[in-house]
C-alpha cells in the first residue's frame, strides 16, 4: 500500500520537530537576568518528558501521511496544542524550586514553534472541513471556555506570565477593563456619530468627498501622534472652557486616548455606511417609495437592514484595530493592556511584556472571529478564511 | 488637477522644512511652554527621517517579495495544497495588532531596529499575500484558456499573463502595507529604532506639544504622498491591461 505524503503535513512536522529540538523554556534565577535554556526532554522529569516528546514527535510524523481524515487531525491537532500548554505548566512547576519565589520560567522559542506547529495544523484540518455556522460559534466559546479552564485550574501558575499576573491580579482586572472601555466605548462613538454621518453623505453626495477626504487624512497620523496631540488640547479644553472638567474631558488618562482611537474608527464607519447603502438596489428604494414610505422610513426599514453586513464588517475592522491600538494607549496613560507592555519594554522584563501582549491579541482574535461568524449569519462575505 | 498641486505643494513644504527645520520654529512656538526649544535638535530631522523612510522601505521591499513568491507557489498546481491554510492564517495573522507583534519581536531580536523591522515585515507580508492572492486567482477562466491556446508554457503564462494582470491588485496591498509600516515604525522608538516616533516620544516625555505634531506632521505628509504616489501606479498598472 503506496502512502502519499502531505506537504503541509511536511512542513508542520518540520516546525514541530525545530520546536522539539530547541529549548522548550527557559530556566532564569529571576525575572530579568537571560536564563538557560532547557528542551521539552530535559525541562520535565525523567519519564514524562520523553513520553510527551515522543507522543508529540510521532503525532508531526504521522501527520505527514496522506490518510488522515480531517477531522481526525483536527481532534489530535487540538488535543496536541492541549498538551504542549499542560508540559509547559508542569516544567514550570517541577523546575522552580519550592520557596523560591525570584526564579522564573518562561516558555521560549521551542515552546512557541510547538504551538505554532499544531495550531497550524489545527487551522489547516479546519479549512478543509466545511462546518455549519452553529458548529463554529460552538467552536469559538468551547475555546474560549477550554483556555478558561486551563487558566483557572492553576496548572501553569508556575509559569513566568502567570506568576507576572499573580504579582498584579488587581491592576490586570483594571487595566483589562480599561482596555475594553477603550475599545467598545471608542467603537460606540464612531456609531454614534459615524452612522448619521454616513447617511448625511449618502443624502448629498456633493459633501462625499470632503467628509473621505478629511477622514483619510485623520487616518494617516501616525497613531502615537494623534494620543500625543490629544493630550494638550484637552488639558487646555478642561483647564479653559467651563464645565468641561466636570463632564469628564480630561487632558490625562482614559478620555485622550478614547477620543483618539474614535476618530481613527470614523473612516471605516463613514464609508462602509456609504458602501452599504449604495449597495442597495435602486429598485428596491423605489418599490419601498411607492409603497407611501417616507425617507425616514426607507432609510430605517429598508436600507439599513439591507446594508447591515457591510456595516458589521465595519465594526470587525473598527473593533480589531483599536483592541490593536488601545495597546498605544498605555504609552500616554491610558491605561489597557499597553500599560504592562511598555512597562515590560522599560523593565526589559518579556514576562510583563507577554502579559500585556498574548492578551489583546486573544482579545482581538476572538473580536474578529466573532464578528465575522456575525457578518456571515446576516448573509455578508466574511472578511478572511473560516474563523 | 488641483490634487497634483496640492501633493507638490504638501511635498515643497516637507522638503523646505526637513531641509531647515529651525526657520519654521516661530511656526511651533506657541505650541511650547516655558521658553521650550520648539524644533527638536537632538538628532537631525533629516536623518530621523531617511532612517524611518529606509527602515520602512526595506521592511516592505521583503514583505513584498517574499508575499508575492508565496502567492505564486501556493497558486501553482504543486502548492494548491497550501491555499486554504495560506488563507486561514493570513486572516488570523492581520487580527494581531502590529504593537504587540513588535513587542514580542523584542525577546527574539533585542531592542534597536531590528525587531522594528521583523514587526515590520512580517505585518506588511499579510496585505501583500491577500492582494496577490486575490489578483491571482480571480482571473477569468478565458483568459488562462486563451493563454493556454497560445502555446504559453506555464512559465510564460505566469510571467506575461497572469502576473501583470494582477498587479494593480498586488500594488494595491503593497500600498497598504506601505502605509501602514509607516505608522507603526514610529511606534519602533519604543523599542530604540531610530524613526521620527523618537520626536514624538521626546515631545510627550517633556510635553512638548511642538515636537509630537511635528513627528505628526513629517509622518503623516509622508503617509499621503505615498498614498497618492500608489494610487497613481495603480492607475498606469490597470491602464497597461485595458482597464484604465
Amino acid at each position: 500500500m503506496a502512502f502519499r505524503i502531505s506537504r503541509t503535513g511536511l512542513l508542520f512536522a518540520l516546525i514541530g520537530l525545530a520546536g522539539l529540538a530547541l529549548p522548550f523554556v527557559q530556566f532564569k534565577p529571576n525575572r530579568i537576568v537571560p536564563g538557560e535554556g532547557l528542551r521539552l526532554f530535559d525541562a520535565l522529569s525523567l519519564p514524562l518528558g520523553w513520553m510527551i516528546g515522543l507522543v508529540l514527535g510521532a503525532v508531526l510524523i504521522a501527520g505527514c501521511l496522506e490518510r488522515w481524515p480531517a477531522r481526525l487531525r483536527l481532534t489530535v491537532a487540538l488535543l496536541s496544542v492541549i498538551a504542549v500548554t499542560l508540559a509547559l505548566g508542569a516544567a514550570a512547576t517541577q523546575l522552580t524550586p519550592p520557596d523560591n519565589t525570584l526564579a522564573r520560567v518562561s516558555p521560549s522559542s521551542g515552546f512557541w514553534l510547538l504551538l505554532l506547529a499544531f495550531a497550524l495544523m489545527l487551522a489547516d484540518a479546519q479549512s478543509r472541513i466545511t462546518l455549519g455556522l452553529p458548529i463554529r460559534l460552538a467552536m469559538l466559546i468551547g475555546a474560549m471556555v477550554l483556555i478558561a479552564v486551563i487558566l483557572g485550574s492553576g496548572v501553569l501558575d508556575g509559569v513566568s506570565v502567570m506568576r507576572e499576573y499573580a504579582a498584579r491580579s488587581d491592576l490586570f482586572a483594571r487595566e483589562a477593563a480599561g482596555h475594553l472601555v477603550l475599545a467598545f466605548g471608542s467603537l460606540g462613538l464612531a456609531l454614534l456619530i459615524g452612522l448619521p454621518l454616513g447617511v448625511a453623505i449618502y443624502e448629498s453626495p456633493a459633501m462625499r468627498r470632503p467628509v473621505l477626504g478629511i477622514l483619510n487624512i485623520l487616518q494617516t497620523i501616525p497613531s502615537l501622534a494623534l494620543f500625543g496631540i490629544m493630550i494638550p488640547i484637552f488639558g487646555w479644553i478642561a483647564a479653559n472652557i467651563p464645565g468641561a472638567a466636570q463632564a469628564g474631558v480630561a487632558g490625562i488618562g482614559l478620555f485622550p486616548a478614547l477620543v483618539a482611537l474614535f476618530l481613527y474608527s470614523l473612516l471605516p464607519v463613514v464609508s462602509n455606511t456609504l458602501t452599504g447603502l449604495i449597495g442597495v438596489n435602486p429598485a428596491t428604494r423605489e418599490a419601498a417609495a411607492g409603497l407611501g414610505m417616507t425617507r425616514p422610513q426607507i432609510l430605517v426599514q429598508v436600507l439599513i437592514p439591507l446594508a447591515l453586513p457591510v456595516l458589521l464588517a465595519a465594526i470587525r475592522i473598527v473593533l480589531v484595530q483599536n483592541i490593536g491600538l488601545a495597546v498605544i494607549a498605555g504609552l500616554i496613560g491610558g491605561g489597557g493592556f499597553g500599560t504592562f507592555v511598555f512597562q515590560g519594554l522599560n523593565q526589559t522584563a518579556m514576562d510583563l511584556v507577554l502579559l500585556g501582549a498574548l492578551p489583546t491579541i486573544a482579545l482581538a482574535l476572538v473580536a474578529g472571529i466573532a464578528l465575522d461568524l456575525l457578518v456571515e449569519a446576516t448573509g455578508g462575505a466574511p472578511k478572511g478564511g473560516q474563523a | 488637477m488641483t490634487g497634483r498641486v496640492l501633493m507638490a505643494a504638501a511635498m515643497l513644504f516637507l522638503l523646505a522644512f526637513l531641509a531647515s527645520p529651525e526657520s519654521f520654529a516661530s511656526l511651533f512656538k506657541p505650541f511650547t511652554r516655558n521658553n521650550a526649544p520648539a524644533i527638536y535638535t537632538q538628532t537631525g530631522l533629516m536623518s530621523l527621517t531617511l532612517s524611518h523612510l529606509g527602515l520602512v522601505l526595506l521592511a516592505v521591499i521583503a514583505s513584498t517579495l517574499i508575499a508575492v513568491t508565496l502567492a505564486i507557489l501556493v497558486t501553482r498546481p504543486s502548492g494548491r495544497e497550501f491555499l486554504p491554510l495560506a488563507r486561514t492564517v493570513t486572516s488570523v495573522g492581520q487580527t494581531f495588532p502590529p504593537v504587540a507583534v513588535l513587542a514580542l519581536a523584542v525577546p527574539v531580536m533585542g531592542f534597536g531596529a531590528g525587531p522594528t523591522l521583523v514587526a515590520l515585515f512580517l505585518y506588511g507580508l499579510l496585505p501583500v499575500f491577500e492582494n496577490a492572492l486575490a489578483g491571482l486567482t480571480g482571473q477569468s477562466p478565458q483568459v488562462q484558456e486563451a493563454a493556454r491556446g497560445m502555446g504559453l508554457t506555464p512559465r510564460q503564462r505566469l510571467w506575461q499573463v497572469e502576473l501583470p494582470l494582477a498587479l494593480p491588485v498586488i500594488l494595491t496591498g503593497v500600498r497598504l502595507t506601505a502605509v501602514i509600516s509607516l505608522g507603526t515604525a514610529t511606534i519602533g522608538s519604543t523599542v530604540a529604532a531610530k524613526t521620527l516616533g523618537e520626536l514624538i516620544i521626546a515631545g510627550l516625555l517633556s510635553s512638548n506639544t511642538a515636537f509630537v505634531l511635528q513627528g505628526g506632521m513629517v509622518v503623516g505628509i509622508l503617509a499621503v504622498l505615498i498614498y497618492e504616489g500608489f494610487q497613481r501606479l495603480e492607475q498606469l498598472a490597470a491602464a497597461r491591461i485595458g482597464q484604465g
